[in-house]
């Protein structure tokens, strides 16, 4: 298996570790609860080392990601400005999520999931021939998500004397660099903070100077009810390749205009559109006790309805919450089916919690 | 890993522990081990009082915020009490999977059989087979 350069750190830390698609990495370091809490309430860390940075570099890239993409990379005016986005392919399914950097004019930084990095870097790299742009993986970066309402001021007591001085002024969605650093104000939790990526050789220092700085570690574990909680969707569970972005609650990651913007995966979409789309992305709050667990299949009136593509409890609200793909006309309330009996649960507009606040 | 093994306890392959009270009734919860594997748990649903069982029945149902999983009654017998503390604090299995964290109360069938469960060294070498 895999192993991200913090690996010996998690185990001497007692991480219980699992293979997270052919990586060795910690799903907790004894309470999930616990750490998910610690992240709402204060600041916690999560090696996102798996992950993969690609760099795209040339004259063309901007063409290239416009095509390339479902969001367009032309609203990002300001070096070091991030956009959420699909990668679609033909049929308008998705090829992963993703998140862009434009540093300058000639180089975007784009972040991909594990999971997905070979399929990825094959279609990225066949899009780009065309464009002449480099499609450049950095192996040779680690990287460390510190989230949490206090994680920035943490962050910054850990990564240097002039670290506040030089990063408290950058706006959320942002990347800036540090030093060898790249500090993005992105995260994946709900909460304010930084995913910092750094050469491999570092990674083990700065994540001991974050624990020096009470920044608690937390597992992959965590970071799953804190997305699910925040309202953020995991690829492989919430969209894949037969599934739109319209299908998937991420409707309002696509750029429509300007009309001739010839994305891949346009026709498609465009198509279903005009046709009328089928199903969306829902939330579930159930409303008894239990647990909802994915691919428990929901019903209304007695109709099956859809399917859990995401579910689990929620530490912040005490109850099992999911996300669910349900028929278009699906109204504010349903039953999810577990263990032979069909339990009571109310439909939401995910997100959940934000802030550290319930939304519901 | 440390594993905590209780000498005084019995044991089933399902990793449930059984204790037998003065009064010959069993008290049954899920092992360290169980806990451990399972994660935080979240919901834990005790058996209703009265409610008799065979040995192998599920009984009971636990669920974590990775998975759910039945607890299965270990020998024939009536329930006689389920642990209400878990309803509200399910957490306590995981700080305390063979004191305060029980499940439910049985009385058996046969006394005797719980003298045919799994030892607390049969169930070492079980679990070290995992």
């Amino acid at each position: 298996m895999k192993k991200t350069p913090l690996h010996d750190l998690h185990v001497s830390l007692n991480a219980r570790m699992v293979d997270f698609g052919g990586w060795d990495m910690p799903i907790n370091y004894g309470s999930q609860i616990d750490e998910h809490h610690f992240i709402r309430k204060d600041a916690g860390m999560f090696d996102v080392s798996h992950m993969t940075i690609v760099d795209l570099k040339g004259d063309k890239v901007k063409e290239f990601l416009q095509k390339l993409l479902a969001n367009d990379v032309a609203r990002l005016k300001d070096s070091g400005k991030a956009l959420y986005s699909c990668m679609l392919n033909e049929d308008g399914g998705v090829i992963d999520d993703l998140i862009t950097y434009y540093i300058n004019d000639t180089f975007y930084r784009t972040v991909v999931n594990a999971s997905t990095r070979e399929k990825d870097l094959a279609w990225i790299n066949k899009q780009a021939e065309v464009f002449g742009v480099d499609v450049i993986e950095r192996n040779d970066y680690a990287m460390i998500a510190v989230q949490g309402p206090n994680a920035r001021a943490k962050a910054h007591k850990a990564l240097g004397d002039d670290a506040e001085e030089k990063l408290n002024d950058m706006a959320p969605f942002y990347i800036r660099d540090y030093g060898d650093l790249s500090v993005a104000r992105t995260g994946y939790t709900g909460e304010d903070g930084y995913e910092i990526m750094l050469p491999e050789k570092d990674a083990s220092a700065l994540w001991s100077r974050l624990l020096e700085a009470e920044v608690k570690p937390c597992g992959l574990g965590a970071r799953d009810t804190l997305r699910l909680e925040a309202g953020m969707n995991l690829y492989g569970n919430d969209m894949d390749e037969t599934i739109s972005p319209l299908e998937a609650g991420l409707g309002w990651t696509v750029a429509w205009e300007p009309a001739e913007r010839d994305f891949i995966g346009r026709k498609a979409i465009t198509k279903q559109k005009e046709q009328g789309v089928k199903n969306k992305l829902v939330g579930l709050v159930l409303e008894g006790k239990g647990v909802i667990r994915d691919h428990q299949k929901v019903f209304v009136d007695g109709l099956e309805a859809g399917e859990v593509t995401s579910g689990s409890f929620s530490p912040t609200l005490s109850k099992a919450i999911a996300f669910a793909r349900v028929a278009k006309d699906t109204g504010d309330k349903c039953k999810v089916e577990m263990r032979g009996k069909q339990l009571d649960a109310i439909v939401v507009k995910p997100p959940f919690v934000r802030n550290g606040k319930s939304c519901l | 890993m440390s594993v905590n093994i209780p000498t005084e306890l019995r044991y089933t392959k399902s990793h449930e522990w059984i204790r037998r009270e003065e009064n010959g009734t069993l008290t049954i919860g899920i092992t360290d081990h169980a806990q451990h594997l399972l994660g935080d748990l979240v919901f834990v649903e005790t058996p209703e009082v009265e409610d008799t069982f065979s040995a192998g029945d599920d009984c009971a149902v636990i669920e974590s915020v990775k998975a759910a999983s039945d607890v299965y009654c270990p020998i024939d017998g009536e329930v006689i009490e389920g642990n209400e503390v878990l309803a509200d604090a399910p957490e306590t299995i995981n700080h305390d999977a063979f004191g305060d964290g029980w499940i439910f109360k049985l009385k058996p069938e046969d006394e005797g059989a719980f003298d045919e469960l799994m030892d607390s060294d049969e169930y070492a070498e079980l679990i070290a087979e995992d």
